[in-house]
């Protein structure tokens, strides 16, 4: 479990997070959305500590990452794999070498022993034989699940996906989110998701916060968010067409 | 406005301490350190000997052709030749031109390099690896090019001074004994490590600089290819003004 307190960030003038409160469960995918300039790409990168809070405290599991020193820190983010919008894959390393990086800098197995682990993660993303293809050489699709591969190489206990459709025609889109959710529940993890895609939240959301003007302001389910009468969620929600024609069949 | 860009100077030099910080820190593994550094010397210095040897074999010819032509009085020895291109190669040309021209090769290639890993949040990824980004990327670089530097510079030497022997003989303004005079006439081998003590300062800039404006570029590909050339401009200032100091330093 991860648990966000009260945390606020502010860049020069402009306060981006205010006050933030909310926790993300184990073993559910946990969504964070809202407008782009909402706040939510801030927040994510002060949970996993590339941007420093300004007030409050990120707990994961009762422990305390933000007052944590450099070397504290290391422990806890060797616990967490991460996906990229871009998926963020080495450029100069095969896709082998990109899944077997994290194993090669913090484990001490053989070099057998990680390329089976390698093997057995590239499979778990239906991407076994794929090893000696470079970055540059594979579709937007496969890089990212080239980036889970990667992020769950180290058997991680929480999952951060970055806008992990950004980009994906609709069809990869769903295969990327069943895979975000199947390992979620099959690793126990707890998964932050970070997206503007309705049709993700719908499909695999267990829980969603809604960022409002670097606020948290809205929490529930997939069932309480195409009911609620926010409007502020309703106007993000039912943006779309497509979305407005579902709230007209659902009421 | 000049207040706000004197600030901007702080900034920087503040920024590039705190990356130099985390650039001296113990390597997470020193196995994968080794074979990072391997690579960067083969990338900075191997596949620079080919445009290294091509500059010094024509800065020598040139010095030999050019002094021979400015000496037309009896009272200078032939000789002189030989020593002018001995000394020119030694104190400046190799420990300084060829720096100059490797912040333009190799500067501008870490620099987009690293540039481009941090607009593709590489850098972010190994961040969150629980990597130290700076000390992994960084600091491989830096001691290949401290190791590579002077052999390159020693090489640019001799095929200098050996490209003003053969050019003088062949184009027929000094003998090959007369050059050999030359070119041992006083010879001070301080003057060789004042050069390679030059070459080292300029390698660390070189790197530092090219990999600071790599490590901090926002934005996209357009920032890239500034930074790239923020990191060879800066460069080359650097390297000429420590060019003053340590000349005035060590040589007075």
């Amino acid at each position: 479990m991860i648990a966000v307190e009260g945390v606020s960030k502010t860049f020069g003038t402009q306060k981006v997070l205010r006050n933030v409160s909310t926790v993300f469960e184990t073993g559910k995918v946990n969504f964070i959305i809202g407008r782009s300039g909402s706040g939510k790409s801030v927040l994510t990168k002060c949970i996993v500590g590339l941007l420093e809070v300004d007030e409050g405290r990120i707990m994961f599991n009762d422990r305390n990452f933000t007052a944590m020193n450099v070397n504290e820190r290391k422990a806890v983010r060797q616990e967490i794999g991460m996906l990229f919008q871009g998926s963020a894959l080495f450029d100069s390393l095969t896709v082998e070498e990109n899944v077997m990086f994290p194993l090669t800098m913090f484990s001490d197995m053989s070099k057998s022993e990680m390329l089976d682990r390698v093997n057995w993660c590239l499979k778990r993303v239906q991407l076994d034989g794929a090893n000696k293809k470079f970055p540059a050489e594979i579709s937007g699709g496969m890089q990212k699940r080239v980036g889970i591969a990667r992020a769950i190489a180290m058997n991680p206990k929480y999952l951060f996906c970055d806008e992990p459709n950004s980009g994906l025609d609709p069809q990869t889109a769903i295969v990327i989110d069943n895979l975000i959710k199947e390992i979620t529940y099959e690793f126990n993890m707890t998964t932050v998701v970070v997206s503007h895609d309705m049709n993700s939240v719908i499909e695999i959301g267990d829980r969603i916060n809604f960022v409002f003007e670097g606020e948290i302001w809205w929490s529930g389910d997939k069932v309480d968010i195409l009911k609620t009468t926010n409007d502020e969620l309703n106007n993000f929600v039912y943006a779309s067409d497509f979305m407005r024609i579902v709230r007209e069949k659902l009421q | 406005m000049v207040f706000s860009h004197r600030m901007q100077i702080f900034t920087n030099i503040g920024r590039y301490t705190l990356l130099m910080a985390n650039v001296f820190r113990r390597p997470e593994k020193w196995r994968i350190f080794y074979r990072l550094t391997v690579l960067e010397i083969d990338k900075i210095g191997v596949q620079s000997v080919g445009i290294v040897a091509l500059l010094s074999l024509f800065m020598g010819a040139v010095i030999c052709i050019q002094t021979a032509a400015n000496i037309d009085s009896g009272w200078i020895p032939v000789y002189t030749i030989g020593f002018t291109v001995r000394q020119t190669m030694i104190l400046e040309f190799s420990p300084t031109i060829i720096p100059v021209i490797m912040a333009g090769k190799v500067g501008s290639n870490i620099a987009s390099e690293i540039g481009t890993m941090r607009i593709s949040e590489q850098i972010d990824a190994l961040d969150i690896m629980g990597i130290n980004s700076a000390n992994y990327l960084i600091l491989p670089k830096l001691v290949g090019a401290l190791f590579i530097f002077p052999f390159l510079i020693v090489m640019s030497m001799v095929l200098g001074i050996t490209a003003g022997a053969w050019v003088g003989e062949l184009a027929g303004v000094i003998s090959m004994p007369d050059y050999q005079t030359g070119i041992t006439y006083d010879f001070r081998p301080f003057q060789v490590a004042y050069s390679l003590i030059k070459t080292t300062v300029f390698a660390f800039i070189i790197v530092t600089i090219s990999a600071y404006y790599g490590y901090y570029t926002k934005g996209g590909a357009l920032e890239v290819g500034k930074a790239s050339t923020q990191a060879v401009v800066y460069s080359i200032v650097l390297i000429m003004i420590c060019n003053l100091l340590i000349s005035q330093l060590v040589l007075t």
